[in-house]
């Protein structure tokens, strides 16, 4: 979730503000050495740990891709050896569609259930801050902990789960210890855990509708669902928006939840992308081809979040 | 309104609570039963949990803190957590003043460079980082773990965000008044964008406390561990003593919990105020 911004590239557009009719004379040299120093003073402190700890390492990165290397021995010059080899390896081809697979499968999950959240608890409910906070309970929670959890309740033999699904006769199946389980129980934990998330943008979103479309609509006698596609979803299509874009650059990148549910396994089967780089670097002792893997992954993220801002201005509203 | 629309809508409203508790209900669950088996000496993996233990006790709660360095762990956590929060909400407020009020050229790009960094998942970096530790002396150190974390591209963009809404009218009349730019970002920015540096606050403490991974491979002392990091090692030692597993887990909960509580009320205005509508 650490990704709110890709909207900024859009809200750079429209939201840059005017500078005061007095900063657009040019100022004498002595204000201006004052004036940049001023910008050094509230820039560094966080553009220094962004080149040492972010962009530094990750050029670094770039350079380790074009090597072989094992962690340990000197790197060894190959080109584009690595990418040449993962771009028709099927490994990688399995762990790109696994991942895909996961963001299918959660996407539709949290954008729905947090909708319907969002839409409940907008409205004047008695409890609703407490209830708000109930769902909102997971999102602060350690995946750690959740994995422990879940993997308790979807255990195939004992768990919660499987055991009400026992009562209404139906027998449940092995969850993550079955191969063409593994991914749905990722997939239904993911959700469980970020729906709260995705509530309280959306929550953000419809509060900023303006009143008055409403009541507009039910003077001209407008039911419940079609207020809901007329007005509701065409005025929160930017937070809509914001939530796929987020939930698509976060669904390439997961890795925690795999790493502690399933680890990649049973025989592979929600072997993901982030986790083989996991794998590549920490079990393989590959650190050139992980690193180039991890570049390759950024790019589809990059191509992926580019073309839905080109395809943003056929649905998003923004007025 | 007639009596059927009235006693509809009665209806309606019932239906809505009956869901939300029933959802509710299975968001709760989960942490109810960590709690009970938590408080359920010799509960394992396999025992049939009950939702009102038969002998109810803190003995799982001792028994951690006896194997384990617990309390020590708790404080590397809070520590790291805390100073971490700090420098983030710091650095973020002050760059983010920069890209909302103080033009130059160049500016533009900085911004997107600031935004691209989010796009990279931060397994790219653990080697080339895990390497410069080694360089700096850093590996088994707070600060090892603490600096990593420092640059938020995410705070940034929340907090550029919410400046951005406030107008300028202000800064001008503090100009006029003679006021500098440090007095208008002390007295007049951060005041007014309080709910925004409350959900940064949040989400920066939930991402520190929680972190995993890096934690895991920089600090390999257990006496330097987090409690993410202790959980999952114990795990491998307690894999059959369910309770202090559970104990373990309840407490990594509560601060959290207490945190999340206290700023709940800024938060989905915190939101907003990016500008997401």
């Amino acid at each position: 979730m650490s990704t709110i911004t890709l909207r900024a590239a859009a809200a750079e557009a429209s939201v840059s503000a005017p500078p005061p009719a007095a900063a657009r004379r040019k100022p004498p040299k002595g204000k201006r050495l004052k004036y940049a120093l001023t910008i050094a003073v509230f820039l560094l402190p966080s553009l220094i740990p962004l080149v040492m700890f972010v962009l530094g390492p990750m050029v670094s990165a770039a350079w380790t891709s074009l090597h072989s290397w094992n962690l340990i021995g000197p790197m060894q010059w190959i080109g584009l050896d690595n990418y040449i080899f993962l771009l028709t390896d099927p490994a990688t081809h399995q762990a790109f569609l696994h991942t895909v697979y996961y963001i299918v499968g959660y996407l539709p999950l949290v954008y729905v259930g947090g909708l319907a959240l969002a839409l409940a608890l907008n409205t004047a409910l008695k409890g609703r801050a407490f209830l708000r906070g109930v769902y909102f309970l997971p999102v602060i929670t350690s995946w750690v902990v959740v994995a422990l959890v879940w993997r308790w309740l979807l255990n195939p033999s004992t768990g919660v789960v499987n055991s009400v699904l026992a009562w209404f006769g139906i027998e449940g199946p092995g969850w993550w210890a079955d191969p063409a389980w593994a991914m749905p129980s990722i997939i239904l934990a993911s959700a469980w855990k970020d729906l709260g998330f995705v509530m309280v943008l959306l929550l953000a979103g419809l509060q900023a509708i303006n009143p008055d479309l409403y009541e507009a609509a039910e003077l001209d006698g407008a039911g419940w669902w079609r207020r809901l596609f007329s007005i509701t979803l065409p005025m929160l299509s930017p937070s809509t928006f914001f939530v796929i874009v987020l939930s698509l650059i976060n669904g390439f990148q997961v890795f925690d939840q795999v790493y502690v549910m399933t680890g990649g396994g049973p025989n592979n089967a929600s072997q993901v992308v982030v986790q083989q780089v996991y794998d590549l670097t920490f079990r393989y002792g590959q650190a050139g081809m992980a690193s180039a893997l991890s570049w390759l992954l950024f790019f589809v993220i990059l191509i992926v979040t580019l073309i839905q801002f080109y395809g943003q201005r056929r649905w998003v509203n923004y007025d | 309104m007639t009596s059927t629309a009235l006693k509809n809508s009665t209806l309606r409203r019932t239906a809505l609570y009956v869901v939300l508790i029933a959802g509710a209900l299975i968001m709760v669950f989960p942490f109810v039963w960590t709690v009970v088996t938590s408080i359920t000496p010799g509960a394992t993996l396999t025992t049939t949990p009950k939702i009102i233990p038969d002998d109810p006790s803190l003995a799982p709660y001792f028994e951690l803190f006896d194997r384990v360095p617990f309390a020590r762990v708790i404080m590397n956590s809070l520590l790291i957590a805390g100073v971490s929060t700090i420098l983030q909400v710091v650095t973020s407020a002050m760059a983010a003043y920069v890209f909302a009020r103080l033009p130059f050229p160049g500016r533009g790009a900085i911004f997107v460079v600031y935004l691209a960094t989010m796009m990279i998942p931060f397994q790219v970096l653990i080697v080339p980082l895990f390497a410069e530790m080694k360089t700096l002396g850093l590996i088994n150190t707070y600060w090892g773990a603490i600096l990593p974390t420092i640059a938020s591209a995410f705070g940034v963009f929340l907090l550029r965000q919410a400046m951005s809404t406030v107008p300028y009218d202000l800064d001008q009349a503090a100009t006029l008044d003679g006021a500098g730019h440090f007095r208008i970002f002390f007295q007049i920015m951060l005041p007014l964008i309080r709910p925004a540096l409350a959900t940064l606050t949040v989400f920066a403490f939930l991402n520190t406390w929680n972190s995993f991974l890096w934690p895991l491979i920089i600090l390999r002392d257990p006496l330097m561990q987090t409690l993410p990091v202790a959980l999952s090692s114990l795990q491998g030692q307690f894999s059959t003593q369910w309770d202090v597993l559970m104990a373990g887990s309840v407490i990594s909960i509560i601060p959290m919990f207490a945190l999340y509580v206290f700023a709940q009320r800024y938060i989905v205005q915190g939101v907003a105020g990016t500008g997401l509508k």
